[in-house]
């Protein structure tokens, strides 16, 4: 059903490319989306999840606003949120995009028409998705175990880090917190407590008190969270350029929810990859973008799988995406392999992809080689999330400046 | 050129890939005392090789129980089970401690077994298949990789390698390699490449007739060289070969006779379990071995065999070409495989290796083999644990082949290719409904082993018409009409190419174009 309604607007690219049987790389973009949800899959069966069903079901209620059945958009989003609450993160993206496109009418040149207003379609809005949650919490609430219910939705008693570190801001800090407490404790500039200098990544979901730094709280990290995705509702409100606009704004808004959330699960990072996937066809820069955060993002999953006969699936799963997808996007948009760097990156960037091999040499050969296994169990832990968390930090930052980037409506208006 | 590398890597992850999926599964005889499977049988050779002197490997001892597993392979097999014991014993001394470590199993130990299939698999096989295809002239790129794609993906070889736990792959692979070499005109390195294959598995020798009577006949038929000259170099080292590879049991007669009495066991019986060829089939209607003699039962298998290699071995022999030989390396095999004696149900791998040579040319009829071939070994797998398996790599492989390969009617086709056409799916389907029958249907409780009988019956019938088949392939070569040439070559039909060139302005354009 998913892929028959999935008119993302890749599709129809697809019919238009012809594709070469010599070099079938070339990217479909369902190949390619299918290809992407071989390490969701991989994660949703062997890990047990079921993403792939709720990522089925966002794809469909973007291709829905995309068709500009918003209703039904709106509609399957709310049924979404009620399956797993992961979804509010880019929840304010789905509300500014149907009060501002849906409820209100722009002139030519951009600007919201505030006379456009039509209250009918707010109400109905509103109806669709009161509805929905009334039909999921209603019986709660009729029980009386609201509270209860959304105690266990939103544990702020869980940590600011999952038991496994995403890989986002709050890894940095923590990595800076140890850092500066080691030194201090070297150079004896600070009196710490022997019981607070604990092992952070404990694999234990425990709350942590930073030692230099000030301790984070639920809501710190709740301010810092919606400061990080203001800008871009502000920008998909003031200059709204059709469905594209709106991905964007999704994406940052995952972003900045996976960047900056209390207690963040690392599998949160395919909210960003894959509504990302539907924009790398566009753009050069965007595909740029798009293949270092799959990368990172993805092998920032490998830490769930963690047992030795899934080293080599894992393993092969994203070799197999990550070469696919490079080859078919740097012949896309005109680029091939070479020596100084990867396709479409730049030298830097590619450097840095290509620190992942010695990194995950290390974290499943060397480490346990050298004989820390029992002594630093989570070091690999600690070296994986703090390395990709580089790399989603500047993809977020980049991303936001490419959205900023974006031209004005005009010159693009024609495309619409 | 780029493309190509990258697409050949992809093509071995993926293969990495599903052979690492199927592993994950059980492997012959896991938990199941006291004699377990193939596993043990490997686990125990690395045992005892690495343990026991190298002449106390083939002899039964109070350290060396025969009846317990023992070795029945040639030499190289037991060096590698050395090499394999030797990392074993330095990972984990338990899992190869002579007598103690029988049957021992554990998640460790089958993680290291089946990393050193996938390693063998690698290093011997997968270049095989890539330099065999990548040599052929006569075959665009595009059928080039695809062919490779699909001969890696064989299921039949990953079931019983990566499933059922074989070392298939370094045989087979070495006869590759051997025929990648006689293909482009190196018959000295093809004669040791083969040598050592057959030191590895004695099955091998279903190859034998085909690469002996093609370097016989090739030694006389060129007349710029001095046939005889060739003739005495190839002896020379195909008796060094097997010199180096039986080194330390040629110091008397009595060690070498010994490891032949192993590899060769006549005592064995006709044939094991169900297998899909002439002799399991007839003793539905005939009990042969009631009838005869152990040995007359021998003579007999020997002679018929030998009579079903003879028409292709006589042919490539007088007409040697390459065509021939690949086409005879197939007759030779299945000729073994129907008619000799103690056949495993897993020696149809060996045909199997030579119809994948046929891929790209032969689409239809080397699926319609290959699927059989797997088929016929259902009853195998399904003790394996390995039903999942055969039945998703089944699905994948047909699928992927017939979108790789096209097989939709054409309007111009005869009538017998359409016919063939019919068949083929009507087997398919048969084939289909033994599988179902076989795992849901309670057998009526007379008749307990109905089903692998039917299954053994039905593909027999099958192998039985592809050995006429290919037979006939192999001696029309030449005198065949081109229509009927063409005829084949139909059967694949391609997309016709355009060139492909895209950058980022034309992406820009499409894009505009659409939202209009």
């Amino acid at each position: 059903m998913l892929s028959k309604n999935f008119v993302p607007p890749a599709s129809p690219l697809e019919k238009e490319v012809p594709i070469p049987m010599t070099s079938s790389i070339v990217p479909g973009s369902l190949c390619m989306s299918a290809l992407l949800q071989t390490l969701d899959s991989s994660l949703s069966n062997i890990h047990f999840q079921y993403n792939g069903f709720l990522s089925g079901l966002l794809l469909l209620s973007i291709t829905r606003i995309y068709q500009e059945r918003n209703l039904e958009g709106a509609f399957w989003f709310a049924v979404l949120l009620n399956l797993k609450h992961i979804y509010l993160f880019v929840a304010p993206a789905y509300f500014v995009y149907l009060l501002r496109c849906y409820c209100f009418q722009s002139h030519a040149d951009g600007r919201i028409r505030w006379d456009s207003f039509s209250p009918v379609r707010l109400i109905s809005l509103g109806i669709i998705v009161l509805s929905v949650f009334a039909v999921s919490f209603g019986p709660f609430i009729h029980m009386g175990q609201l509270l209860q219910l959304l105690s266990r939705l939103f544990p702020v008693k869980r940590g600011l880090c999952h038991a496994y570190w995403a890989p986002n801001f709050w890894v940095l800090y923590n990595v800076a917190d140890k850092a500066a407490t080691v030194s201090a404790s070297k150079f004896n500039l600070l009196a710490i407590e022997s019981n607070r200098t604990a092992v952070m990544t404990g694999g234990l979901v425990q709350e942590y008190d930073h030692v230099v730094l000030p301790s984070i709280t639920p809501f710190v990290t709740l301010v810092v969270t919606l400061l990080a995705i203001t800008p871009s509702l502000f920008l998909l409100w003031s200059r709204p350029r059709g469905p594209a606009s709106f991905v964007r704004a999704l994406v940052l808004c995952a972003f900045g929810s996976f960047m900056f959330s209390w207690h963040v699960h690392e599998k949160a990072i395919l909210l960003i990859i894959l509504p990302l996937s539907l924009l790398m066809l566009y753009k050069k820069k965007d595909a740029q973008l798009f293949l270092v955060i799959s990368t990172v993002g993805h092998y920032s999953l490998f830490p769930l799988l963690y047992r030795q006969q899934e080293i080599p699936i894992k393993v092969c799963l994203l070799l197999i995406y990550t070469l696919y997808i490079y080859a078919g996007l740097g012949k896309m948009f005109g680029f091939s392999w070479s020596w100084s760097s990867l396709p479409l990156l730049s030298q830097a960037e590619s450097l840095y992809i290509l620190g992942l091999v010695p990194l995950e040499l290390y974290n499943s050969v060397i480490h346990s080689a050298l004989g820390l296994s029992e002594r630093l169990p989570f070091l690999p832990l600690l070296l994986t999330s703090f390395y990709c968390a580089v790399g989603v930090t500047y993809s977020w930052i980049k991303f936001y400046w490419l959205t900023f980037q974006e031209k004005p409506r005009k010159t693009e208006g024609k495309m619409q | 050129m780029r493309d190509k590398i990258l697409i050949c890597i992809i093509i071995a992850l993926i293969n990495i890939l599903i052979r690492w999926c199927v592993s994950l599964n059980d492997y012959s005889g896991a938990g199941k005392p006291p004699m377990f499977g193939d596993y043990e049988a490997q686990r125990h050779w690395s045992e005892i090789t690495y343990n026991l002197p190298v002449k106390e490997w083939y002899k039964n001892s109070s350290q060396n129980d025969l009846m317990y597993w023992g070795l029945d392979y040639p030499p190289l097999t037991a060096y590698h089970s050395w090499v394999c014991g030797f990392f074993a014993h330095h990972i984990n001394p338990e899992w190869v401690a002579l007598n103690t470590s029988h049957g021992f199993e554990s998640k460790g130990h089958k993680l290291f077994m089946r990393y050193s299939v996938i390693l063998a698999d690698v290093l011997v096989y997968f270049p095989a298949v890539y330099l065999f295809f990548n040599q052929l002239q006569s075959l665009k790129t595009s059928d080039k990789v695809k062919g490779m794609f699909m001969m890696l993906l064989y299921p039949g070889l990953i079931l019983i390698d990566h499933g059922h736990f074989q070392y298939n792959c370094i045989s087979l692979g070495l006869t590759l390699l051997a025929v990648v070499c006689l293909t482009g005109g190196r018959d000295l390195i093809g004669s040791i490449l083969f040598c050592l294959a057959l030191n590895y598995k004695q099955m091998e020798l279903y190859h034998a007739f085909p690469f002996f009577s093609y370097l016989l006949g090739s030694c006389f038929a060129s007349a710029k060289e001095n046939g005889f000259l060739k003739l005495v170099k190839i002896g020379l080292v195909v008796i060094a070969t097997f010199v180096a590879c039986w080194y330390p049991y040629l110091s008397d007669i009595e060690s070498a006779m010994q490891v032949l009495h192993r590899v060769f066991p006549i005592a064995r019986g006709l044939y094991e379990d169900k297998v899909a060829n002439i002799w399991c089939s007839l003793s539905v209607v005939i009990k042969i071995r009631q009838l005869l003699t152990v040995n007359q039962i021998v003579i007999m298998c020997l002679v018929t065999t030998f009579v079903a290699v003879l028409p292709s071995t006589i042919n490539l022999l007088l007409k040697p070409s390459i065509d021939r030989f690949k086409l005879a390396l197939i007759n030779s095999s299945l000729a073994f495989f129907l008619f000799s004696f103690h056949v495993h149900e897993k020696s149809i791998l060996i045909p199997a290796l030579a119809v994948c040579l046929f891929i790209p040319e032969r689409p239809m009829s080397s699926l319609w083999f290959l699927v059989i071939s797997t088929f016929s070994m259902l009853p195998l797998l399904i003790k394996d644990g390995l039903l999942i398996a055969f039945v998703a790599l089944m699905l994948i492989y047909v699928i992927l082949y017939m979108s790789e390969f096209p097989m939709s009617a054409t309007s111009s086709e005869s009538w017998c290719l359409k016919l063939c056409r019919l068949v083929f799916y009507l087997s398919l389907t048969g084939a289909l409904a033994l599988t179902i029958a076989m795992v849901a249907v309670e057998p009526p409780p007379h008749l307990p082993d109905l089903f692998p009988v039917l299954i053994s019956a039905f593909s027999c019938g099958h192998f039985v018409l592809f050995f006429l088949y290919y037979n006939y392939l192999q001696l029309s070569i030449g005198s065949i009409k081109p229509s009927v040439k063409e005829m084949e070559k139909e059967k694949v039909q391609y997309i016709p190419k355009e060139s492909f060139k895209t950058g980022p302005q034309d992406i820009s354009h499409l894009v505009r174009k659409k939202r209009i």
